[in-house]
């Protein structure tokens, strides 16, 4: 259902978003993620999911000033709200949840 | 876009290109800097064309649906709509300002603009109320009179007086072509109730006729009226004889000699119909009805035959079956034919038993004067704005300059002369809500305004735009055509010809004006020329009293001995029509000399001893009728016209021979205009004949007012006539009824030309205003080098003087040729004489001095100091 599940890509741009909060916008979103994970993005789809994200009212986002910069044009600073960070929160909860109930014996 | 001087490298322009082909306008912004920046951070990590790659990579997957779409925008980024509301808004701001900056141009324009509005409304009001008499019946285009076309003397006359048996002819005869017949004789009767008496004018009519009219019954029924002893009442006498009581089955007396009852009271009939004051309906089989006992007399006209025509009947293929039909019954040749109720308004006048105009006549004419009024206005307009044009130049040109389209100019110029045109309608509204009152009065109408038929708002509005698109439209494209280079640099000047339009609209505007002052006077002078016309005998003091109950009839010489004595009047007289008309025309005269082939027509005026004495006729042979000769009964007594028409000489003492009796011509009286006073005297023998009097006329006492004669008189009639109320007329204001419709187009058309004249002189004013304000520094120069006031005065009026000259020269000849061809329906007319074109020409000119004169004294007069200095 939409608004309660993350898709792992998605997770991974609403956890990037928050790394570089306070300026987290398209390009600075793309290169975060290809600095942490190492591999290649495209923009457009860190765009849909940013566009997704704020849909499901996980992110908000704002037009930001002119800045000399990018030859004057603005971006669109991205925020993460308190719903996405709970979202966040849950699905790491989940995973330690389901971390703590692997048997030591597993691994062996 | 600058291009960075050390080269740095680009990225593809075709995918940039391609991202701003799909993208939403509203994302590109963001979208090109993403990339951009990614691009610039690629080319140190990975190299120049590695980033190229993923660049095209990169914009290659925005395009996705998700990123497509249009969002619901955040700001208006969409072209401007052509003329949406911003720049609509904007060219009304621009208009107001110009209205309120030249507060005296548009008062001009407003004023007349209104000024012609109103009177093109009052006369469309005036047209519709014409076009739309009698349709108030629900069968006015079935209904018809029947009409008898007879020729005498030379001359055909066609009239709706018939003989009463036609009526049976045609009911019988004719099953399917007529669905409903009624005979009407119109009268006046007394009615009374009780103490109450009331004169009024009605009709004798069949059951059939409330049908046919379609009267809306407020009481009792349209069926009721079958009963020979039953009336209708039309509300307004109900109410006068009853007031709130019930008149239903109350038995009413009419002329003091039959009782009837009222079984209806129907709605007025309203004043745009030809039968708004038959004010009742009597019953044609009625004893007390005269003409119902003419049912086999082929040859006595005298009352009305209105026909309702099956559906499916043509008015022209029933009268070609009809035409004939009285000839089996008569010696003489009278032809039958039908006049549809939707002419008998319009087209009322006949020309050898064809229609041949009537009314129309004015509704054109009026027509034509409200466009034209209309018109002067629409042309001060144009003229005043073209002539400001160079004020407004340098706005078009900045406008022009900024971007604006032609057709965005034009459509500026003509919103506001829309704008202007509705301020003017709101004004016209209110001018002619506050003079419908008097335009009624003059034009003898009960017009009122149609608020609530949205036929007339339509109507209004659709023409107000008209009005706004026409006067605006010479301005907009004029203005809307200037280079905005010219205009901007100032070398804009407006050539020798620019004002050569601005001429010609002025011309036309003063020949209008002219034309219908020249109108005016020759109306007025045609019905002065008939008014001063002499009459033959004296008409002040003499009052008609008609003979309508049967008490009046006997007693001839007491009531007159009685009149007398009471010093109230001189002479009192009895004949069979009032002095002012002549209400009997008869043929079947023989005398000795006679052209056998001809059988001329006479007014015929039945008369008492007494009528020469006081009417005041003058004798010019043989003598006046006189009790000392008691073979003086049955003689005759020709006019001039009479003696001329017959070709007798000498006729004192000849014998002439009417139906079946010899008659001795006594004397000859000198003509006396008792008909139509723009007509030739029509040739009248007076009959002495006391069985055959309709009318007691009577001269007042010279030595005392009118009011004290007449309270003398009232008793003597009350002692006589003591059912009905004492009613009499003036025969010098009945005389006066007959130059009504003439004065009433003399007073119209003099109200039209002030008008036309009044916006004219604004326009005038405005222009005058203009030149003088153009010609400011010119005038200063002059003025420094000793010109003096004068000098001014003729060099700012000449030009305005000399178009006028010639708006004189074509309104001349214009006018001459119209009024010449009006003066033609009258027999008895004026002369159109050369002064009347000078007088006209000399106001029309005196005016305009006195209308430009006030600009250019006043532009003469301003210091040169401030006017040189003014820059």
């Amino acid at each position: 259902m939409k608004g309660t599940y993350l898709g792992e890509f998605e997770e991974v741009v609403l956890l990037s978003v928050a790394i570089r909060s306070g300026d987290a916008y398209g390009a600075a979103v793309t290169t975060e993620i290809e600095q942490q994970m190492g591999r290649s993005v495209n923009l457009g789809a860190v765009h849909s999911a940013l566009h997704r994200l704020e849909e499901k009212s996980l992110l908000t986002s704002r037009l930001g000033g002119v800045t000399q910069e990018r030859g004057g044009r603005r971006k669109r600073l991205y925020t993460v709200t308190v719903a996405g960070r709970r979202a966040l929160e849950e699905i790491r909860q989940l995973r330690n949840q389901m971390w703590d109930a692997i048997p030591t014996t597993a691994w062996t | 876009m600058k291009k960075p001087l050390n080269s740095a490298p680009q990225p593809p322009r075709w995918a940039t290109r391609l991202l701003h082909g799909f993208c939403p306008s509203y994302l590109v912004e963001e979208m090109e800097g993403d990339l951009d920046e990614l691009f610039r951070q690629r080319i140190e990590l990975i190299g120049v064309r590695k980033a190229r790659i993923r660049y095209i990579r990169d914009v290659l997957s925005l395009v996705r649906p998700s990123l497509m779409k249009q969002k619901p925008a955040e700001f208006d980024a969409s072209p401007p709509f052509f003329l949406g509301t911003t720049m609509i808004r904007n060219y009304f701001k621009i208009a107001f300002r110009n209205l309120l900056k030249n507060k005296v141009y548009s008062f001009i324009n407003i004023a007349g603009l209104a000024t012609g509005m109103a009177v093109a409304m009052l006369i469309g009001l005036w047209i519709w109320d014409e076009l739309s008499f009698d349709s108030y019946h629900k069968n006015h285009d079935r209904l018809a009179y029947v009409m008898g076309t007879q020729t005498y003397n030379g001359e055909t006359g066609t009239y709706h007086s018939i003989v009463v048996p036609l009526e049976n002819e045609l009911r019988t005869n004719y099953p399917s072509d007529f669905k409903r017949l009624s005979l009407l004789w119109m009268s006046t009767n007394i009615l009374a109730v009780g103490d109450k008496k009331l004169a009024q004018s009605g009709t004798w009519a069949q059951p059939d006729f409330p049908e046919m009219l379609s009267l809306t019954m407020l009481k009792g029924s349209r069926e009721a009226f079958r009963d020979p002893s039953s009336v209708l009442l039309s509300e307004s006498v109900a109410t006068s004889l009853f007031g709130n009581e019930d008149p239903i089955n109350k038995v009413i007396r009419v002329d003091n000699k039959t009782n009837m009852k009222i079984v209806g009271v129907y709605e007025d009939l309203p004043h745009n119909t030809t039968f708004h004051d038959v004010r009742f309906l009597l019953p044609w089989h009625n004893t007390a009805n005269w003409w119902n006992t003419q049912t086999s007399a082929w040859r006595n006209h005298g009352c009305s035959l209105v026909v309702q025509v099956s559906d499916q009947s043509d008015f022209d293929q029933l009268s070609a079956k009809i035409k004939d039909i009285v000839l089996p019954h008569i010696k003489e040749i009278e032809y039958i034919s039908l006049h549809p109720m939707e002419q008998w308004h319009l087209y009322s006048e006949f020309k050898n038993g064809k229609v041949a105009g009537g009314r129309i006549q004015f509704v054109w004419l009026f027509g034509i004067i409200g466009a034209f009024v209309l018109l002067l206005a629409c042309i001060n307009f144009m003229n005043l704005s073209t002539a400001r044009s160079e004020k407004r130049a340098k706005e078009v040109g900045i406008r022009k300059a900024i971007g604006s389209l032609y057709g965005q100019l034009i459509g500026q110029f003509l919103s506001e002369s829309v704008l202007v045109a509705f301020i003017a309608l709101v004004f016209s509204i209110a001018l002619v809500w506050g003079s419908l009152s008097f335009f009624n009065h003059l034009a003898d109408k009960a017009i009122t305004i149609p608020w609530t038929t949205p036929s007339f708002w339509f109507l209004t509005i659709g023409f107000t735009l008209f009005t706004g698109f026409v006067s605006g439209s010479y301005p907009a494209f004029y203005l809307s055509s200037f280079k905005p280079v010219k205009v901007l640099k100032g070398t804009m000047r407006a050539g020798r010809f620019a004002s050569l339009p601005r001429k010609v609209l002025v011309v036309i505007q003063f020949t209008v004006s002219i034309s219908l002052i020249i109108g005016t006077i020759i109306v007025f002078r045609q019905i002065q020329h008939a008014k001063n016309r002499p009459v033959g005998y004296s008409r002040d003091g003499l009052i008609t009293v008609a003979m309508n109950t049967p008490e009046l009839n006997a007693h001839y010489n007491e009531l007159r001995n009685e009149l007398i004595e009471s010093g109230g009047a001189v002479e009192m007289t009895e004949s069979n029509s009032p002095p002012t008309q002549i209400w009997s025309n008869n043929s079947g005269f023989q005398w000795k000399g006679k052209d056998p082939t001809t059988d001329p027509l006479f007014g015929t005026i039945a008369v008492t001893h007494d009528f020469g004495k006081t009417v005041g006729w003058k004798i010019v042979a043989g003598r006046d009728f006189s009790r000392d000769f008691p073979s003086d009964s049955g003689s005759f007594i020709l006019n001039e016209s009479a003696v001329k028409l017959a070709g007798i000489t000498n006729p004192v003492g000849k014998i002439m021979r009417w139906n079946g009796r010899d008659h001795v011509v006594t004397g000859v009286v000198k003509d006396m205009v008792m008909d139509s006073p723009f007509k030739p005297t029509v040739p009248t023998i007076f009959l002495m004949d006391y069985g055959w009097l309709n009318m007691i006329i009577v001269r007042t006492n010279p030595a005392l007012s009118t009011r004290d004669a007449l309270a003398k008189i009232e008793p003597v009639f009350k002692k006589f006539n003591p059912g009905s109320p004492f009613e009499y007329k003036f025969s010098d204001d009945e005389y006066a009824r007959k130059f009504s419709d003439e004065e009433r187009v003399g007073n119209l058309a003099t109200l039209f030309a002030i008008l036309a004249i009044f916006i004219s002189c604004l326009g005038l004013f405005g222009l005058a205003s203009f030149v003088a304000e153009q010609r400011t520094k010119e005038i200063g120069v002059r003025k420094v080098l000793g010109a003096t006031v004068f000098n001014v005065w003729g060099l700012l009026s000449r030009d305005f003087v000399m178009l006028v000259i010639i708006s004189c020269l074509i309104a001349g000849p214009l006018a001459w040729y119209f009024m010449n061809g009006w003066l033609q329906q009258y027999e008895y007319r004026s002369k159109i004489s050369w002064w009347i074109f000078a007088v006209s020409g000399a106001g029309a000119l005196l005016i305009t001095l006195l209308t430009v004169s006030y600009q250019a004294i006043r532009a003469a007069l301003t210091n040169p100091v401030k006017s040189l200095r003014s820059e």
